[in-house]
């Protein structure tokens, strides 16, 4: 019937079935909504609100007349399939309603049947509750009969044990089982405690008491004994615990059978130090002596070793020594603690016999005892480092230390409020300061020797003519050899900085990361900076500086005892120290350590300033000396000669020739080590030049004005002005880092020294052409090496002028005559 | 507070010998020798008008050679010593002498003092201090505030104590001291003590100080090195009676206590080349005057070890006078030794300076160009040593 309709028909038609079906139940609520909007339309044919005219109208309006024909037919087609289905639901509701009335009337008959049956079961129930009241109202008087005796059966065999407790006792003591016997008593105690007014109890007690008396006797000599394990002991002392014995009386007597033992530790270690008195000589002897004897009892290799070492080596070094005591005492004393700790503390803490203040008590004494026996320990170690003087090897201190204070970290741990630990940094530190010290003193050591050795390389003559004054052809070699100074300069400063370098390596074992101590704040901070930086290497330049100084104050005034050169070379060193070796070896430092500067330290350039000072103080002193040795040598030959009375002048004096070559070899001693320097610009020439200017065209009218009777304030006069209009001459001044400055300083301090002394005599005529002759001489020679020519001028001409003036018969020598008298030299 | 300007005086002749005339108390009056080979030597006498900073010289001639040194005596104005080179036949020799100054020396010179053609004056000689064992007399002591008749020459290795008598007109050798030792020994200079009754006295020789009781004529310390070079010259403190004061070719100053030789008390290093002379102030001995060859007059306050250390201690009737404000000034500044003043006048070697007898503030300086330089103490220091 379906088929021919379209799909939007079938579902049509179905939606209109239901709403009717749903109008008959009175369902409108659910389906009204969807109703609603479909039924607004008056044209479809399935809503309420159909209109039959208007839909026919509208289909007439709309469709032609063979769509209106197929409408009808179709519409015929769905009213005829609408009937057919209105009937089919009809018939079907009937059937269904049929079947559900029979279904209750069957329902009906099968309740009535369970009713009777449960009334059946109720009453069985009820004879069934009182047959059980019946039967436990009989039973009742046997069951507190039961419960009675087997509490009498208790107690009777608690009196039982309570009589066979001596013997058991007794049998546990024979066998030594203590704990047992122990425990056993223990149950019973409280007992017998409350029962001791009944004389049977009482003697019960007493023999127990006895025999317990005893068995703690016997416990007490065990423990007296000591040669029992560790394990033994403690159990032992458990059992004393339990047995009421003063703790604090085991306490001291578990710690002194302990010292006992820790002191035989201790003496071993003792023994090893022993053999070495402090004083240091007896100490080699006995060293050299016992060495010997071994060595005549046995043959062996050690003894030409042993003999060879400088220093005195005890037969253990200090890294035995101290595993020694690590291993032998340190642990051995953890051992103690520990076990200690776990009898008298943890198991008091625990164990229900504690009365309150044993943990506190013990703890006390045990702290006592730790401490009293550390220090014993440190003082021995102490001994032992003190005794650690060699510098050569500092990697064996160092590891020594290093386990020396990791094994303490162990104590640290079991005892956590224990001083013990910092107690033994600060050996520590204070070993490690010790040492900085003896680096320290070992670096001034070898700062002194090696300058002993350059005064030694400088003292011993060398047969090589070193080049030096030679261009004179005059015996130059007399002076010290200048050829090797910048050798020994350079060695000494490389020996210097690399025993700083080294002796910074040995050092910087103490902050190794693997070393335990290092990462102590002491170690990062303050050692390294203060103990490092500033004791030992800003201390060990500071030597330098202020030994270098002491040379200039010391050697006295004549500079005796300080060949010059070395002066030279220590002020080239300290010049060295202020612009490179400083700040190279305190940067070295800082990187090495990490310094932190949280401390004050000495800046770099403060040390440099020292240096610097140091440096020139050398210099000047080097001067000083240097022209004084030219000096006495222009003194004397003035001083000693009667100028009045003296032959006409055919040679330079000796002396000047002298001077020229001592002043040409102190310039190229000079020139070894210090450079150049500026001078005011010359010709090449200016020698011949200057002097004959000065010589001919200037001095010639002085002479003349100065045996002119009539005039004698000119000479004055003309010295005067020409004084006016240079430059005031310091003698012993300053002088600079070079060569120039200081070949200044030592030319001006002899040539015034000349002046001086030809003041204080009286010439001759021949004297002062002598004089002229020399002064020519000295201006052919010395103007080369000096800053500005004109101060040597000005020397000479004043010397000349003032020998003029004490002269009685002041008549000046040719100046061609001293020139040819000068060239043939 | 401005400090008067030196006052410089011009010598025609180089000159080395410079002395105060020390029996003069009310006069500032200098004496200067000059030296020249040539031409008659001089005696200046320099007076020094103070009111109106002028200078009045005269001339009086020392005929008998060049002057080394001169020293005039404590009791009589007119008498002075001098030692002096005499040139004879090509042969230097040293001598001594006593002289007198003419009685009306400054007469003529106030009516014509620039008169060129006028005759100096000549020095009357009293007598030698020579005789035929001992010349080459180095310097001439009068017995300090003696009665002049007293004078001890040093010559070569010998130190001879002379009485003058007859109005010093006679002279005898008393007793006599010799440096004995290895080489030619020569006294370079020398000083009487005026402590302990004037009975010692301080020579200088090489680079050694001796001390002599004149007594026995016996020596009684002996500083060995007292300076690296030779010794120049020597004064006593006159109010310590063991501090003595030298200076020498090493540049330095040294101030000695002589009853422990071995270090100098004090040290100075100022000059910058040999020291000359070195001079206490008559009353206030913290003020030292050095002269060098470097041209430099160097006035020092040497407080801490002068005899008042603690500065000028005030009697008690000035603080009755309600001076205590000023008693606190003066612990406030703490008294330290000091360079007072670098005189740099000179152009030429310093090689002697003075004292003024009459004016305890003021002093004379000789350079060798003949350059006399008076000066005065600066005023600051002098008013904080007095008040």
């Amino acid at each position: 019937m379906d088929a021919d309709g379209s799909v939007s028909d079938e579902s049509g038609r179905r939606r209109r079935v239901h709403g009717m079906l749903k109008l008959y139940y009175g369902l409108n609520e659910e389906g009204k909504a969807p109703e609603q909007l479909q039924s607004l339309d008056p044209c479809d044919i399935n809503g309420p609100h159909f209109d039959p005219e208007l839909y026919l109208n509208k289909l007439r309006r709309e469709c032609s007349l063979s769509e209106l024909m197929d409408h009808e037919t179709c519409m015929v087609k769905q009213i005829r399939s609408l009937d057919s289905d209105m009937q089919t639901l009809v018939y079907e509701n009937y059937n269904k309603f049929i079947s559900a009335t029979d279904t209750i009337r069957k329902m009906k008959n099968d309740f009535k049947k369970m009713e009777d049956e449960m009334d059946c079961l109720s009453a069985n129930m009820a004879a069934i509750t009182d047959f059980s009241a019946s039967i436990s109202s009989t039973l009742q008087d046997q069951h507190a009969q039961i419960t009675k005796l087997s509490g009498v059966h208790t107690l009777l065999r608690k009196l039982q044990f309570l009589f066979e407790l001596p013997a058991r006792l007794n049998k546990c003591l024979e066998l030594q089982a203590y704990a047992q016997a122990v425990s056993s008593h223990r149950r019973a105690r409280c007992v017998l405690q409350q029962y001791s007014h009944l004389p049977s109890f009482k003697g019960i007690q007493d023999d127990c008491n006895a025999i317990m008396e005893k068995l703690a006797q016997e416990l007490r000599q065990k423990f007296r004994d000591g040669g029992t394990s560790a394990k033994d002991l403690s159990e032992c002392v458990e059992l004393m615990l339990q047995l009421d014995e003063p703790a604090e009386e085991l306490c001291d007597k578990f710690l002194s059978h302990a010292r006992s033992r820790l002191e035989l530790d201790l003496q071993g270690l003792e023994a090893e130090i022993k053999p070495y008195p402090p004083p240091p000589a007896p100490k080699e002897a006995a060293t050299r002596r016992s060495s010997s004897s071994t060595a005549a009892g046995s043959p062996s290799d050690n003894s030409p070793k042993t003999l060879s070492l400088p220093s005195p080596t005890p037969n253990t070094d200090i890294l035995e020594f101290i595993d020694r005591g690590c291993n032998e005492f340190v642990s051995s004393l953890c051992l103690v603690i520990t076990s200690y700790q776990e009898l008298f503390i943890n198991h008091a803490q625990t164990g229900e016999l504690a009365s309150k203040n044993i943990p506190q008590m013990a703890n006390g004494k045990l702290q006592a005892f730790v401490d009293d026996l550390a220090a014993r320990y440190f003082s021995l170690v102490e001994r032992r480092i003190q005794e650690e003087k060699g510098v050569g090897d500092n990697s064996l201190l160092v590891r020594a230390l290093d386990r020396f204070h990791r094994r303490l970290q162990a104590v640290a741990k079991l005892l956590p409020g224990s001083a013990v630990p910092n107690r033994g940094t600060e050996i520590v530190i204070r070993a490690a300061t010790e040492r900085v010290k003896q680096y320290l003193s070992a670096l001034q050591s070898f700062y002194m020797d090696s300058l002993t050795d350059v005064r030694q390389a400088l003292a011993t003559p060398r047969l090589s003519v070193a080049g030096a004054g030679a261009h004179l052809g005059g015996p130059a070699a007399g002076r010290d050899a200048p050829s090797s100074l910048p050798e020994l300069l350079s060695s000494l400063s490389a020996s210097i900085l690399n025993q700083i370098k080294s002796v910074l390596a040995s050092v910087h074992l103490f902050t190794a990361k693997d070393i335990t101590f290092s990462n102590k704040p002491y170690f990062k901070g303050e050692f390294c900076s203060q103990g490092v930086r500033e004791n030992l290497v800003v201390n060990f330049i500071r030597f330098v500086c202020q030994s270098s100084r002491q040379f200039c104050e010391s050697a006295g005034d004549k500079g005796g005892s300080t060949p010059p050169a070395l002066l030279l070379l220590l002020s080239r060193l300290c010049l060295d120290f202020e612009t490179s070796t400083i700040s190279y070896i305190l940067t070295l430092t800082d990187e090495q350590f990490l310094v932190q500067h949280q401390n004050p330290i000495t800046p770099v350039t403060a040390l440099c300033g020292e240096a610097r000072e140091a440096a020139q103080k050398l210099l000047n002193h080097y001067v000083k000396v240097q022209g004084l040795i030219i000096s006495q040598m222009l003194r004397k030959s003035v001083e000693t000669r009667d100028w009045v009375n003296t032959i006409e002048p055919r040679n330079v004096r000796a002396v000047m020739k002298r001077v020229v070559e001592d002043t040409t070899s102190i310039d190229v001693q000079v020139g070894l080590l210090y450079e150049e320097g500026v001078r005011k610009a010359h010709s090449s020439d200016s020698s011949k030049r200057t002097f004959s200017v000065y010589s001919s065209s200037r001095q010639q009218p002085r002479y003349a004005a100065s045996y002119t009777p009539s005039a004698p304030m000119d000479t004055n006069l003309l010295s005067n002005i020409h004084k006016l209009f240079s430059e005031r001459i310091d003698i012993f001044s300053s002088v600079e880092f070079n060569k120039v400055s200081v070949m200044t300083g030592i030319i001006k301090i002899s040539l015034k020294t000349f002046l001086e002394c030809v003041r204080l005599r009286t010439f001759g005529r021949y004297g002062l052409q002598q004089i002229q002759v020399d002064c020519h001489y000295l201006q052919m020679y010395l103007w080369r090496f000096v800053s500005d020519e004109n101060l040597v001028h000005f020397l000479l001409d004043e010397i000349v002028g003032s020998a003029a003036h004490r002269c009685l018969d002041p008549s000046p020598m040719e100046q061609s005559v001293i020139e040819v008298i000068c060239e043939r030299g | 507070m401005e400090d008067d300007a030196p006052v410089i005086y011009g010598l025609e002749f180089q000159a080395r010998a410079l002395t105060a005339q020390t029996a003069e108390t009310d006069a500032i009056r200098f004496l200067v020798g000059t030296q020249s080979l040539k031409f008659d030597n001089q005696i200046h006498i320099i007076d020094f008008d103070d009111e109106n900073n002028i200078i009045n010289k005269n001339v009086l001639l020392h005929q008998a050679g060049e002057i080394w040194h001169i020293a005039a005596s404590p009791a009589d104005k007119a008498v002075l010593t001098s030692c002096y080179n005499k040139t004879s036949d090509s042969r230097v020799v040293s001598c001594a002498a006593v002289w007198r100054m003419p009685s009306n020396w400054d007469s003529e010179s106030h009516e014509s003092p620039d008169d060129s053609a006028h005759n100096p004056q000549t020095l009357e000689l009293l007598c030698h201090l020579d005789d035929s064992a001992h010349r080459n007399a180095a310097c001439v002591l009068w017995e300090p505030m003696g009665d002049g008749k007293r004078v001890i020459s040093l010559a070569d290795n010998h130190a001879l104590l002379w009485d003058l008598q007859e109005s010093s007109t006679q002279a005898t050798v008393s007793s006599t001291a010799t440096l004995e030792g290895k080489g030619q020994l020569k006294f370079t200079s020398g000083k009487w003590s005026p402590h302990h009754n004037c009975s010692q006295l301080a020579t200088a020789n090489d680079t050694t100080i001796r001390g002599w009781d004149l007594r026995t004529m016996s020596q009684i310390y002996c500083i060995e090195n007292a300076h690296g070079q030779l010794v120049r010259d020597l004064d006593f403190n006159p109010n310590r009676q063991y501090y003595l004061a030298s200076c020498g070719d090493d540049c330095k100053v040294k101030f000695w206590d002589v009853r422990n030789v071995q270090e100098p008390v004090k040290v100075l290093e100022e000059h910058s080349h040999w020291v000359w002379s070195v001079r206490y102030n008559h009353s206030h001995d913290q003020l030292v005057l050095t002269a060098s060859s470097d041209s430099r007059l160097i006035l020092s306050n040497m407080v801490s070890i002068s005899s008042e250390p603690f500065g000028h201690l005030v009697d008690d009737e000035e603080l009755s006078e309600g001076e205590d404000n000023h008693q606190e000034d003066k612990s406030k500044e703490p008294l330290k030794d000091s360079v007072v003043s670098t005189y740099e006048e000179h152009e030429d070697s310093v090689y002697a300076a003075e004292w003024s007898s009459a004016d305890p503030w003021l002093f004379a300086s000789l350079s060798y160009d003949g350059r006399l330089v008076i000066n005065r103490v600066p005023r600051a220091l002098k008013y904080r040593i007095l008040l």
